[in-house]
């Protein structure tokens, strides 16, 4: 933690010369970013403590504003610059039935985006004057989604006069996910409904050393909830099958499917469908198999890949990053390579603003912005096809 | 004497009826139930040396198998001098890296024409001998199998090793297998395969191209 008085001097001080000023069209674009040196970087700083302290500490800017909307949750996070969280309020769309719908996705965070905005200005205790950045998740997504975030941000960087930042998803997960846990280079593994990566810091990016050949893990779940008649309410689909795994006793054989470091799960989905119908079986004894093997699956390429980078620290996020049992097995292995297993705490490693806003903040920092004009959703935006040169050790 | 752990086993170089010899030993693993542990390590086990086999009637040089026990899933099998492609790559010339991936692409062709699909193609499992031949170990992941889909993954995976770990001269390498594979298997089943990488490559997550 940055005491405010300290704040002040780094920002009049402290400015690094950067490679070229960042282009919108806004006011603020002839400030250079402010750059805080790598020693006050907060991935020293213990994060707990960082919390426990907020109240006693006059929080000074600057802060960033980050929009979420990839898929199902709208969520808007505020940061300052030395990675506080001063807001992450998350609205989520549930389905009356099915997945997600983008229509309807998008339709709940129009109807959400004001209500959320100013909840979390009214937590953070900012101004909306007082945001030198606005971020938004620019992809990959629901079109539709998207465009409801990424419309909402530009309006929002437009009214206040503040550069752009357009942050992948992807590497949002990461980095909030080093942020909170203190983790420094480490091989993750993002695993979601959308998403089943793993990936770690090479040159530049964030190198993709495995994923999935079809469908995404959190897919595949939510998928046998729903074929099984779980609906979901207040709990995630993935809790319940948890839920249910936890009492299962009998393992039964499922198509075990890991080509090198890649993985395929819809013959798995399609064999544990078959097998439901049959209904030789108890729920409770499929969701536990079917569990297994999944995340057997998931350990094993985690592995593979840690083996290949030797990367300190094994690092889990996404949604599916809140199943204790994936937990239990990854740190079965982070403890056999002498790593560090890292795991946010859930509102950090669900689709979030506040990761947005952190990467905002870190992308800012490189001068990397986006003009309002250029500003286009890339729905298909891979992880590995983003220059990260904060990530740089 | 312990030389190397992998993700899944464990090589230990040793001696054996007077013989240099790798014991592969796939390690249980504490993070997935036993039933599953057992049946996936016995299965690679017994799997392994007969896909081995086959590579060789392949005429691509591969490790000679000695002994195999599905129980304890050990492999006893000889140990092959030389260096990881994955090692040295990176450091060769022009037109040694080029001679290397071309070699490379001709005995991937070569398994591919075989049926023989490898399952983990990443330059850590190539070995280049001091006699300059190129041994393809580790077949703990490979199946045997003809289809278009399977091969396109195969050489997918060389070439997504390339971009991961060789991202300096990922494309030339690449490229250079592929002229060494197309050579084997020709034109015509060389174009298909290459139409199905980019095919999986769009079905894979996030392409921009789609």
């Amino acid at each position: 933690m940055i005491p405010s008085g300290h704040m002040q001097t780094l920002t009049s001080t402290l400015q690094i010369k950067t490679l070229q000023s960042p282009t919108t069209s806004s006011r603020k674009t002839a400030q250079t970013p402010l750059q805080i040196p790598l020693s006050m970087h907060p991935i020293h700083k213990n994060i707990t403590e960082t919390k426990s302290q907020k109240e006693s500490y006059n929080i000074n800017g600057p802060f960033c504003l980050g929009i979420e909307s990839t898929a199902d949750d709208f969520s808007v996070g505020i940061l300052s610059f030395d990675g506080e969280v001063l807001a992450n309020v998350i609205s989520a769309y549930v389905p009356e039935e099915g997945g997600i719908h983008p229509r309807e996705a998008a339709r709940h965070h129009t109807r959400v985006a004001g209500k959320v905005l100013r909840e979390a200005f009214q937590r953070s205790g900012i101004k909306p004057q007082d945001i030198l950045v606005v971020a938004f998740s620019q992809g990959p997504g629901l079109g539709p989604c998207l465009r409801t975030g990424a419309t909402a941000a530009r309006a929002l960087a437009s009214y206040l006069q503040t550069p752009l930042v357009g942050v992948n998803h992807c590497v949002a997960h990461i980095e909030i996910g080093k942020l909170i846990t203190g983790a420094r280079d480490p091989l993750t593994l993002y695993v979601s409904g959308g998403n089943t990566i793993v990936s770690a810091f090479e040159a530049g990016r964030y190198r993709v050393f495995g994923e999935t050949l079809d469908i995404a893990v959190g897919n595949c779940l939510d998928v046998f909830a729903r074929e099984a008649g779980l609906r979901q309410k207040k709990e995630a689909l993935g809790a319940m099958v948890e839920q249910l795994a936890s009492r299962g006793r009998v393992f039964a054989p499922l198509p075990y499917t890991v080509k090198g470091m890649d993985l395929s799960f819809s013959g798995l989905l399609t064999a544990a469908v078959q097998l439901l119908h049959e209904q030789k079986l108890h729920l409770e004894d499929l969701c536990f198999s079917l569990q297994e093997v999944v995340f057997s699956m998931l350990t094993e390429v985690t592995e593979r890949a840690l083996a290949h980078t030797e990367k300190p620290e094994i690092l889990l996020t996404g949604g599916v990053a809140a199943n204790k049992r994936l937990q239990s097995m990854l740190s079965v292995i982070a403890e056999e390579h002498d790593a560090r297993f890292c795991v946010a705490p859930k509102e950090y490693v669900l689709d979030n603003g506040a990761m947005i806003a952190w990467t905002g903040i870190l992308a800012y920092q490189h001068n990397i912005t986006v003009p309002v004009e250029k500003s286009l959703v890339k729905l298909k935006w891979r992880l590995d096809e983003v220059y990260a040169p904060w990530a740089e050790g | 004497m312990l030389i190397k752990k992998g993700a899944e086993a464990s090589l230990y170089l040793e001696e054996w009826h007077s013989r240099k010899v790798i014991r592969k030993h796939r390690l249980p693993k504490r993070y997935r139930v036993l039933e599953l542990d057992m049946e996936i390590r016995s299965q690679r086990t017994l799997h392994e040396p007969q896909i081995i086999h086959k590579a060789k009637e392949a005429g691509v040089p591969t490790p000679t198998i000695f002994m195999v026990d599905p129980v304890e899933a050990t492999i006893i099998m000889e140990f092959v001098e030389g260096k990881q492609v994955k090692q040295i790559l990176d450091n060769l010339s022009l037109e040694e890296r080029y001679r290397l991936c071309l070699r490379i692409g001709k005995l991937i062709g070569c398994l591919h024409n075989h049926g023989v699909i490898h399952g983990d193609l990443t330059t850590s499992n190539m070995i280049l001998t001091p006699y300059g031949k190129v041994v393809f170990v580790d077949f703990g992941l490979s199946e045997l199998s003809k289809e278009l889909e399977t091969r396109g993954v195969d050489l997918h995976l060389m070439k997504r090793a390339f971009q991961s770990t060789h991202y300096r001269c990922a494309k030339e390498s690449f490229d250079a297998v592929i002229e060494g594979y197309t050579k084997v298997v020709g034109d015509k089943e060389a174009k298909n395969v290459l139409e199905k990488i980019r095919e999986i490559e769009k079905r894979g997550r996030y392409i921009s191209e789609r």
